[in-house]
């Protein structure tokens, strides 16, 4: 590389560096972002523009074979957006679960330039680690899945912490992976046991275990605290989109106990109501627990009308869901380790719970007093394409836009909620952090989000523009590792981008306790169920810091 | 319009130029100018076809071996295409109106999504005539595909409503998940028909072996076989006089779906 650019006249926000829309120019050299550059670099003229560091979205499905069953299972939702061969970059196809090719170049287009794909059970790593491969420009990891590890939770029941510890510690070793995930925690038992079973509280007992979910919660909590993971416990709660579910979420943040938790997509845990009732908001109770426990940070989960696919570990979810509405389903199981369901799905604005939901995910943002901890995303493709985080981003920053589609959607549900009463608007700067600033933070990125010296050069420029949607809706130029992605609008390259896992250490006496379950209840050799370094060419070690109190 | 094939595709020719609506008020140059695919490669309609004359009133007419020409008349709204020979796939794909007629045979997906206008296929018809494609619940909205000879396996899949008439025999799965409209074949019908209909009524004139989740309900003269087969006599179908007055069976499921589709077969004499 080598290259050297310069970005003049541009109003630059940069929260992390305390940067509030100064016009002031940002310096880059080798892929790094620098205190200044020689005379003769390429400049970029940003007047009437604004500068920002590239998107950062911490919780989306892009990658794995649970989005490759459901690109695979809907060709209706492809057939219709075509994404043509343009220049050096490849074709493909969009819809709600695009193409790698289409995620990668659909994300940058928007500003993004780093994704992270939210739930990976460790026997799709390969899988997974190909397909980020193929998934260009954005630098990417995932989350591996260990909540429902029959393995795992037989050590847990023993009571053997350490070797538990050093058992999740290997696993995310071996599988490449970046952060812990828990989805569902102790449901799998059940469902795959019994027909349309599942745990609905965190002390009621697991089938087959000694166990409650609460343990199984703590236990992954303490773990990615004492082994100083970038990222805590990512927790997708129990009792995904019940009513009442709210209770559930709240006993889910006391069980962290002071220590780091990620709740991730919160909106589908903040219900009230009744079971099988219609759900009513509880977004006031998470937001004020979450306002007053610095321990716990979540993102979004906004519902976005229009079209979506469910794909989630949480099998039994998807089953109710497939019950309302008759169509295709996908259920799937991860031997020892996961399950999966997968259905296509439509938010109406006239339908109550659909309304309620995308009621409740406005209201999270904006009765957070903290957006560096409830930042957003559409648990892409759950809650809707991340297409959609532009109208979003109106919906946070224009009252009267909101109000009008508020208007629109079932008054019932609209009334059931405090939306209306809100008249909060996000400044640009609560939008780069919840964008940008915030999620890297969390994911303990230190050089995404922000762009003091030493930073990665991952840089969006947007023009500035009334209508926030028709601005974040196309970047006029990505800049991605010091490179021009997009200029004025027009790919420029291809990027592949960087794959960030961890490497925490671990008593290698462990593999003596693991390899006689893999030899008795896996369908893979042990020897051959490590991912070998040669899937992550281009892979980054994030390093594994103290052990967090 | 005339359009005469002289150079043979040697591999699938998609060719939704040839439509009415594409070629009404072009001259035979302009027309000869539109954009055609060949294999992947981008190609003119004059490459593979010769244009004679202007089509003022919507009509056209295609003559040659078309067998590998597929998605002629695409999206048609309006005008007659005649086609001279045999077609490929995709004849009248997603068509809202206007009349297609075959006089040889023609390929699968015949009227593939269409929702309104006439096809008729004096030959046979390949396989998924009016039908959803891969993914998509709901196929045929209306209009009407008349083919004289046999069409294959998956007739009217997923239709929700028009007619579809097989002079011949059909293929297995004929109205498959059909959601209405009307589906009759005056030879046998293949296995599993109406296989998971939700509504919609199957007519046969011959015997047909059902799936056990259909339930026989009674054997009656139901007067709207009479209007169809009328119908269908003066589009040029032979129908035997014994057919239009007949008793039939009525057959009602598909029991796993809504029960509420019907399958009509002949029960009377034969001669």
């Amino acid at each position: 590389m080598g290259s050297e650019l310069k970005i003049i006249n541009g109003r630059v926000y940069d929260p992390i560096n305390d940067i509030d829309g100064e016009i002031r120019d940002v310096c880059i050299r080798d892929g790094k972002i620098v205190e200044s550059v020689a005379d003769d670099a390429k400049v970029i003229d940003a007047a009437g523009k604004v500068v920002m560091p590239g998107g950062v979205d911490m919780h989306c499905h892009i990658a794995g074979h649970k989005v490759n069953l459901a690109r695979k299972f809907q060709p209706e939702d492809h057939r219709h957006d075509v994404q043509p061969r343009v220049g050096a970059l490849r074709s493909g196809t969009g819809g709600t679960v695009p193409s790698t090719f289409t995620t990668g170049y659909r994300y940058a287009t928007l500003g993004y330039t780093t994704a992270m794909e939210a739930a990976v059970p460790p026997m799709g790593a390969r899988h997974t680690l190909e397909e980020l491969h193929d998934t260009p420009v954005v630098d990417k990891g995932f989350y591996l899945l260990l909540a429902n590890n029959v393995c795992l939770n037989q050590l847990l029941e023993q009571g053997r912490h350490a070797e538990f510890r050093d058992a999740v510690a290997w696993w995310l070793n071996k599988s490449k992976a970046y952060a812990i995930k828990l989805v569902n925690p102790g449901g799998d038992e059940p469902w795959k046991g019994r027909k349309n079973s599942n745990v609905h509280d965190l002390d009621q007992p697991i089938s087959g275990f000694d166990l409650t979910p609460r343990k199984i919660i703590k236990a992954l909590i303490d773990v990615s605290n004492d082994l100083g993971l970038p990222h805590p416990a990512h927790i997708h709660c129990n009792n995904l989109g019940h009513s009442g579910n709210y209770a559930t979420t709240l006993e889910t943040m006391k069980t962290a106990d002071g220590r780091r938790a990620h709740i991730t997509h919160i909106q589908f845990h903040s219900y009230g109501g009744e079971v099988g009732k219609n759900p009513t908001s509880a977004a006031r109770q998470i937001v004020d627990y979450i306002n007053e426990h610095p321990n716990i940070s979540a993102d979004v989960g906004q519902v976005m009308f229009g079209k979506a696919t469910i794909m989630t570990a949480d099998a039994p979810l998807t089953w109710l869901l497939r019950n309302m509405s008759k169509d295709k389903w996908i259920n799937a199981d991860t031997e020892c380790e996961s399950g999966c369901g997968i259905i296509p799905f439509s938010y109406q604005e006239h339908v109550y719970t659909h309304a309620i939901q995308w009621a409740i995910g406005l209201e999270l943002f904006l009765l957070s007093k903290d957006p560096w901890r409830m930042v957003l995303s559409t648990d892409h493709p759950n809650g809707g394409s991340f297409e959609n985080y532009p109208r979003l981003i109106r919906l946070l920053m224009d009252k009267p836009f909101r109000d009008e589609q508020a208007k629109r959607a079932n008054p019932k549900a609209i009334a059931n909620t405090s939306l209306l009463d809100i008249d909060r608007e996000f400044t640009m700067r609560e939008i780069v952090i919840v964008t940008r600033a915030g999620p890297a933070r969390l994911l303990g990125l230190e050089n995404k989000g922000h762009l003091g010296v030493g930073a990665d050069a991952d840089i969006t420029i947007y023009d500035e523009m009334e209508d926030k949607e028709a601005m974040f809706n196309a970047a006029r130029y990505v800049i991605k590792g010091g490179e021009l992605f997009i200029d004025n609008h027009e790919f420029r390259f291809d990027h592949e981008g960087s794959v960030y896992h961890v490497s925490p250490s671990y008593n290698p006496e462990i593999e003596r306790v693991l390899k006689p379950f893999f030899e008795d209840y896996y369908s893979v050799q042990f020897e051959n169920y490590p991912v070998s370094d040669h899937y992550i060419a281009r892979g980054v070690t994030v390093p594994t810091g103290q052990s967090q109190p | 319009m005339r359009l005469t094939l002289h150079a043979v595709p040697e591999v699938p020719l998609e060719a939704e130029a040839i439509c009415p609506d594409m070629l009404m008020g072009l001259s035979a140059d302009k027309a000869a100018e539109l954009p055609v695919f060949h294999g992947n490669e981008k190609a003119r309609l004059g490459d593979f076809f010769s244009v004679q004359g202007e089509a003022r009133d919507g009509t056209v007419t295609v003559e040659g071996d078309l067998s590998k020409v597929k998605l002629i008349g695409n999206g048609m709204s309006t005008g007659r295409l005649r086609i001279e020979g045999d077609v490929g796939a995709h004849l009248g794909a997603e068509m809202r109106g206007g009349e297609i007629v075959v006089t040889g045979n023609a390929g699968d997906w015949v009227g593939r999504e269409m929702s309104g206008g006439r096809i008729t296929i004096r030959g046979d018809a390949g396989h998924m005539v009016g039908c959803a494609v891969r993914g998509v619940p709901v196929g045929m909205l209306g209009g009407e595909i008349i083919v004289h000879g046999n069409a294959g396996n998956e007739v009217g899949h997923g239709m929700r409503r028009g007619l579809i008439a097989i002079g011949g025999d059909s293929g297995d799965f004929t109205g498959v998940s059909m959601k209405a409209g009307t589906v009759v074949v005056m030879g046998r019908l293949g296995m599993r028909p109406g296989a998971g209909m939700v509504r919609g009524t199957l007519i046969s004139t011959q015997p047909a072996e059902l799936l056990p989740t259909f339930n026989y309900d009674t054997t009656y003269r139901p007067p709207i076989i009479r209007t169809i087969l009328i119908y269908l006599r003066k589009l040029g179908f032979t129908v035997e006089d014994l057919y239009l007055n007949g008793p039939y069976q009525r057959w009602s499921g598909d029991s796993i779906e809504l029960n509420k589709g019907e399958i009509l077969l002949y029960a009377g004499t034969r001669q």
